[in-house]
């Protein structure tokens, strides 16, 4: 199969997590819509390591899910936290770090 | 060549004090003032013991040279080392330490507002420059200068805004403002100077030797020229790039004020007769009719702008700007004798200054901190010993023959004017004003009748007249017998003229039909 | 016309003498100079604990310079005439490239009787300090500053070399600018003192170019190496040189156009007057041209300028103190006019060096005298200035009164007092340059003859119109003694010098000396001049010693109300020079403060006004950083892909 394939199913992937992430409030729906981002990234980096023959872009795939896995953690903590304090999920409404 | 590490001894003397000093419990201020002094002292004592090994007639370009690689990767090395002109330097750096350390031992005193800080921190920091200063001027390897260079902005930046005067905040922040926006230029241009370096002998260095060897085209040494020079006009400064002098010494102690335009700013002036002359010398000839130009300015700019200033602390910022135009003059008409006066001119310079500072202070310490001169009048009969001290300073820095700056000033004029007739000329006008301003100031606060609110003012006392004594004896002693700094200034800038190839001009009547003296 | 005297110049020029080794007691040339100085350093540095015995420390020192002086008299008399010419070097005192200045001194015919004037004539108005100061607190520092003149002036008139001479050149006037504020508690004291040093400060720079001038010219500044080379160098040069010699000359000696300050500086004590501004200091630009004298004999033009700035200088003074009613600045006038006359004499060149060294040293003894007595007037007066109140003191002050009429014989030219043998031969001189220089000598020797006249008939003839509480009484013994010793210098002098002293043949070695034709003969010279001086004399008795003198002035003529402000001097330099100045320096601030500083402080405000409106984007909607975020990686993108395609 070609691997040009992957590549294509990877950009559509990461514009439609792009897109998530832009156009949803829901914190869970927009962590959820990162991930999706950070997967096409992985999934592009095992693609071009295919294409190129070697083995880079596995390896960084293999950063990359310890990344998103450190991520989560973190991530996860502070929607927590924010939806103890203010009974919502919207990522709108936490606006204090301005100015 | 004896083995001991000379400069670095005496860089690490004070920096090892003022770790002591800091460490010292807040509740013992007194012990903190003597323990800076005693340091300042020995350090004084280590520059003197090093002065008498240093050797006139040696044709090293730097003695106590040390070196010792210190980021290989780049050409980096700590190296120091002193010719005649640094060493001078050093000594004014460590002369005038104690002497401000001694004068401002209550200076901070009582000073609790909001923000400022202890006085051990006052002269731990005093302890910290004194490092940088001597670092400054003996580093030979350009990456170091440039790190004591941006690294000194650090105690003086405190030094002012946290022990300063009401506008302290604006004045620390101006100094430092300007200050980096020099900084970042030399730092481009030596950046761009070790790239150059890199090109002409394949491997790149900031070793000042190495640098003052190359030859570098003249479109590039222009540019380079500029980076450096820029820095150093505003350290020095000079017109137009001076404002942040009266806001910085208005605002600081007189011990503050001392350091930063005694010795401070005499890394402007040091830089360009160490660093851009012998360096870019082919720029240095291009630019120098801009260069003289300035200082022309300033000399006669800062000199009028003195005339009918209120705030003495201001005229006395100005009247610094005005002879650093004679400085720079000095440095630019590339005569033996106008680098050596610009030379002579600075240690006279730094005496001087200390004198007016230090003395001005004690008065205004005596009127609550007011440096209007309306508040003053008639001093002379409240407390004679400090106005004849002022009166001295004030004869200091209008250069009355006998006294030091006498020397610097007319060995100056007689260069620029050996080179550039009616520069010289021109010049020489400005001493008249320079006695206008300063005998104003006497007049205005020492004479007459005795200002209300001066009664029963207190003469000078023991300590500010030991601060003042060592200042005024150097200043005499050195204008009727100046041959033991001229005896190792003058091979430096010997050596310096060979470097950049400069011949003075020939004396009209032996070689009328010769040519003129050559830059070139 | 002017310039006829011009061929004999030449002629007249001296050999340079060749230096000989300092031994014996020329040896201690430098313990002249450094006995006053010392003296001064133990008096102002020693603080209160000198107050008693310091003012007679300040006596002994300058004595002791005294009697130096007059062993190297005797020393320089025993040896041959070309072996008179003593240096010695102390040590290098600035060097840096082919420059190079000594500490050295050079004693010659020349600064020996500079040096026998300052000491001997310093000696009698120190003594006669120590009774005219004697209530002051300040005692003390006003010896010390005198000794710090006496030194300063030893020093200029020793140096052997003119970088040496600035030296003392500005020592004298520092001295000068601290003893006319010595009562400084008055503001006018202290603006007058400030006044003085500022103009002299502009001779000064006269004299630092001309230093550098000659360095550029001849490699040296030293006085030897100078006079040996003048010969080859060019007249232009030369007669820059020499202009900006009398630029300094003008400066020190109170001439045309930098006259102002002298009549000012009458601020100072009274004994300061005597020396300094009127005995030796003020004479030392007479002392620099005359020194000199191998430039302005090859550069005519700047010798001619000399002539003219002291003829003007001549009759300024002369109006000026015919009209003033303050007796010392009548003498100051009197004082300006008499040195005009030396720097017209030695604008002669060889035919009025000597002269004018000549009439430097009896007028240096007769005006001290004459201030000296004054001061003594003013002392038995409670220090009233103003001759309107004096009047019919001759019987209460008789010692004073007869020295005052032995310096004003001597002044006004009588035979055979030391003033007319001194000014007439100036007068001759003249004479033998131009009819027309001669002249204006013989005329202004007329006026001089009016308001001395008018001064002793002001002060010591006619009704006493004193004060009520003032009660006139002579002089303590220790002033007056030096007073008698001046009034004898005053008589016998003039003689002493020409007919024993041989004055002409004493100085010839250095300054040169020649005679020319004159039109009219000497004899007729003596004649026109006694009449002249007789005809002022007189009508300067009849206006104030037969009349009545109104207590207050009257309004006078347009000349004497110009006279009485000083010939508008002051105007003239308030509206020149000191007014721009100050408004240029307002200017400046303003200047300094809105454009220099506006500049720097105006892209500060830039800057933080910029920022503060960036960032107003920070809403904090996390979203839109997102958005933000993605536009710029598409950005990025979109460039990189641009710049792959093209």
């Amino acid at each position: 199969m070609n691997p040009s394939n992957y590549v294509i199913l990877s950009a559509v992937l990461f514009t439609i997590g792009a897109v998530g992430v832009l156009v949803r409030r829901n914190a869970i729906i927009v962590f959820m819509c990162v991930e999706l981002m950070l997967n096409a990234a992985n999934l592009a980096f095992v693609a071009f390591a295919r294409m190129n023959g070697n083995l880079d872009g596995q390896v960084v795939a293999f950063f990359v899910m310890v990344v998103a896995a450190s991520e989560v953690v973190v991530g996860l903590a502070i929607i927590v936290t924010i939806f103890r304090t203010r009974r919502s999920a919207s990522i709108d409404e936490p606006n204090l770090l301005k100015y | 060549m004896n083995t001991f590490p000379w400069l670095t001894a005496l860089g690490v003397l004070p920096l090892v004090g003022s770790i002591i000093v800091a460490l010292l419990p807040k509740s013992r201020p007194s012990l903190a003032k003597q323990l800076a002094l005693l340091i300042a002292l020995a350090t004084l004592g280590l520059t003197i013991a090093m002065a008498l090994q240093f050797d006139g007639g040696s044709a090293e370009p730097f003695q106590f040279t040390e070196s010792y690689s210190w980021i290989p990767a780049f050409g980096i090395s700590y190296s120091v080392g002193v010719d005649g002109i640094g060493l001078v330097l050093v000594a004014l750096a460590a002369t005038l330490v104690p002497v401000v350390i001694l004068a401002g031992w209550n200076d901070v005193e009582g000073d609790s507002s909001k923000g400022s800080g202890s006085v051990k921190g006052y002269f731990a920091l005093i302890l910290v420059l004194e490092t940088l200063m001597i670092g400054v001027f003996s580093a030979t390897d350009l990456f170091l200068f440039y790190v004591f260079f941006e690294a000194m902005l650090i105690p003086v930046y405190f030094m002012i805004g946290r022990f300063g005067g009401p506008q302290r905040a604006y004045a620390a922040v101006k100094f430092l403002l300007y200050s980096l926006v020099g900084g970042l230029l030399m730092l481009a241009a030596l950046i761009g100077l070790y790239v150059v370096s890199a090109n002409l002998t394949g491997t790149g260095t900031f070793d000042y030797l190495s640098l003052v060897g190359l030859d570098i085209d003249p479109m590039t040494q222009r540019l380079l020229f500029a980076g450096f020079f820029i820095a150093f006009a505003i350290k020095a400064p000079l017109w137009p790039f001076h404002t942040w002098l009266p806001d910085a010494a208005a605002q600081s102690k007189p011990g503050t004020a001392v350091l930063l335009i005694g010795v401070l700013d005499k890394v402007g002036t040091f830089g360009m007769i160490r660093y851009c002359l012998p360096i870019f010398p082919a720029a240095s000839v291009w630019y120098a009719p801009v260069i003289i130009a300035m200082a022309l300015i300033g000399i006669f700019y800062g000199a009028f702008v003195a005339l009918s200033q209120q705030d003495m602390k201001r005229l006395f910022a100005y009247s610094s700007m005005s002879h650093f135009g004679f400085i720079a003059l000095g440095i630019f008409v590339f005569t033996t004798i106008g680098e050596s006066g610009s030379v002579v001119y600075m240690v006279a310079h730094g005496l001087s200054t200390a004198a007016l500072f230090l003395t001005a202070g004690f008065l205004m310490q005596r009127r609550g901190g007011s440096s209007m001169l309306g508040d003053y009048s008639g001093v002379n009969k409240a407390a004679p010993v400090l106005a004849g001290f002022f009166l001295f300073a004030a004869l200091s820095s209008l250069a009355l023959p006998g006294l030091v700056s006498f020397v610097g000033e007319f060995m100056v004029l007689l260069g620029a004017f050996q080179r550039y007739m009616f520069v010289g000329a021109l010049a020489t006008l400005g001493i008249v004003i320079t006695a206008a301003y300063v005998l104003r100031v006497y007049q205005k606060s020492m004479t007459g009748p005795l200002a209300s609110g001066l009664e029963g003012m207190a003469d000078l006392k023991g300590r500010e007249i030991a601060a003042l004594v060592p200042i005024a004896l150097l200043t005499l002693v050195l204008g009727v017998f100046p041959a033991p700094i001229l005896n190792v200034i003058n091979p430096a800038v010997n050596q310096l003229m060979t470097t950049i190839g400069a011949t003075d001009p020939p004396t009209t009547l032996t070689t009328s039909t010769s040519a003129e003296g050559t830059l070139q | 016309m002017i310039n006829a005297g011009a061929v004999v110049w030449a002629e007249g020029a001296p050999v340079l003498q060749e230096v000989m080794p300092a031994t014996g007691v020329f040896s201690l040339i430098w313990l002249l100079i450094a006995l006053p100085l010392f003296g001064a350093a133990v008096l102002l540095l020693g603080g209160r604990h000198t107050n008693k015995w310091g003012p007679y420390l300040g006596v002994l020192t300058v004595f002791g310079s005294a009697v130096i002086a007059v062993l190297m008299l005797l020393g320089l008399m025993a040896r041959g005439a070309e072996e008179r010419s003593i240096g010695q070097s102390l040590f290098t005192w600035v060097f840096a490239g082919r420059f190079e200045v000594n500490m050295a001194f050079q004693l010659d015919q020349l600064s020996l009787v500079f040096v026998l004037l300052i000491t001997i004539v310093g000696t009698l108005i120190h003594i006669y300090s120590l009774g005219y100061m004697s209530h002051d607190p300040d005692k003390r520092k006003f010896f010390g500053y005198l000794n710090l003149f006496v030194g300063a002036m030893l020093l200029l008139v020793l140096a052997n070399n003119y970088l040496l001479l600035y030296v003392g050149w500005e020592g004298v006037g520092l001295a000068s600018y601290l003893l006319i504020g010595f009562w400084q508690i008055k503001p006018t004291a202290a603006a007058a003192a400030k006044k003085a040093f500022i103009i002299n400060r502009v001779g000064d720079v006269g004299l630092s170019i001309a230093i550098m001038v000659i360095f550029v010219t001849f490699g040296s500044v030293t006085f030897s190496d100078v006079f040996g080379q003048a010969g080859s160098a060019n007249e232009g040069t030369l007669t820059a040189i020499g202009l900006l010699l009398l630029l300094a000359a003008a400066g020190k000696s109170a001439q045309f156009p930098l006259q102002a300050w002298l009549l000012d500086a009458m601020e100072g004590p009274t004994p300061v007057s005597a020396l300094i501004h009127a005995a030796t200091m003020v004479t030392a630009g007479v002392y620099l041209i005359a020194r000199s004298n191998a430039i302005y004999d090859r550069a005519v033009w700047a010798a001619t300028a000399v002539v003219v700035v002291g003829l003007i200088t001549i009759f300024m003074g002369a109006i000026i103190g015919s009209a003033k009613d303050d007796i010392k600045k009548s003498l100051a006038g009197s004082t300006m006019s008499q040195i005009g006359y030396m720097i017209m004499a030695v604008g002669l060149g060889p035919i009025g060096y000597v002269f004018a060294i000549f009439h430097l040293l009896t007028h240096g003894v007769f005006k001290a005298g004459l201030f000296l007595g004054a001061g003594s007037v003013m002392h038995g007066m409670k220090d009233q200035v103003n001759m309107r109140r004096y009047g019919a003191l001759r019987a209460a002050m008789v010692v004073t009164f007869v020295t005052f009429m032995a310096g004003y014989l001597a002044i006004i030219g009588i035979p055979p007092f030391s003033g007319f043998w001194s000014k007439d031969e100036i007068i001759h001189a003249a004479f033998e340059r131009s009819p027309i220089i001669g002249g204006l000598a013989i005329l202004a020797a007329g006026i001089t003859g009016f308001y001395m006249t008018r001064m002793v008939a002001m002060t010591f003839f006619g009704k006493a119109r004193w004060e009520d509480d003032v009660h006139p009484h002579e002089s303590p013994a220790v002033m007056t003694i030096p007073l008698i010793i001046l009034a004898i210098g005053s008589t016998f002098l003039g003689m002493a010098l020409l007919f024993w002293g041989n004055i002409e043949t004493w100085l010839e070695p250095v300054v040169g000396f020649a005679t020319a034709k004159s039109p009219i003969s000497t004899t007729t010279t003596i004649a026109l001049s006694l009449a002249f001086v007789i005809v002022g004399a007189v009508i300067g008795w009849i206006s104030y010693a037969r009349r009545e003198v109104p207590i207050v002035a009257p309004r006078g003529s347009w000349l004497t109300r110009a006279a009485r402000q000083d010939l508008y001097g002051d105007a003239v330099n308030e509206s020149l020079v000191v007014r721009p100045s100050f408004l240029l320096s307002r200017v400046l601030i303003w200047f300094d403060s809105r454009v220099v500083d506006g500049i720097v402080n105006g892209s500060a405000a830039i800057v933080g006004g910029s920022s503060g409106r960036l960032r107003r984007y920070q809403s904090g909607f996390a979203r839109s950083y997102a958005l933000s975020m993605v536009g710029g990686a598409v950005f990025v993108l979109l460039a990189l892909v641009l710049v792959r395609l093209s």
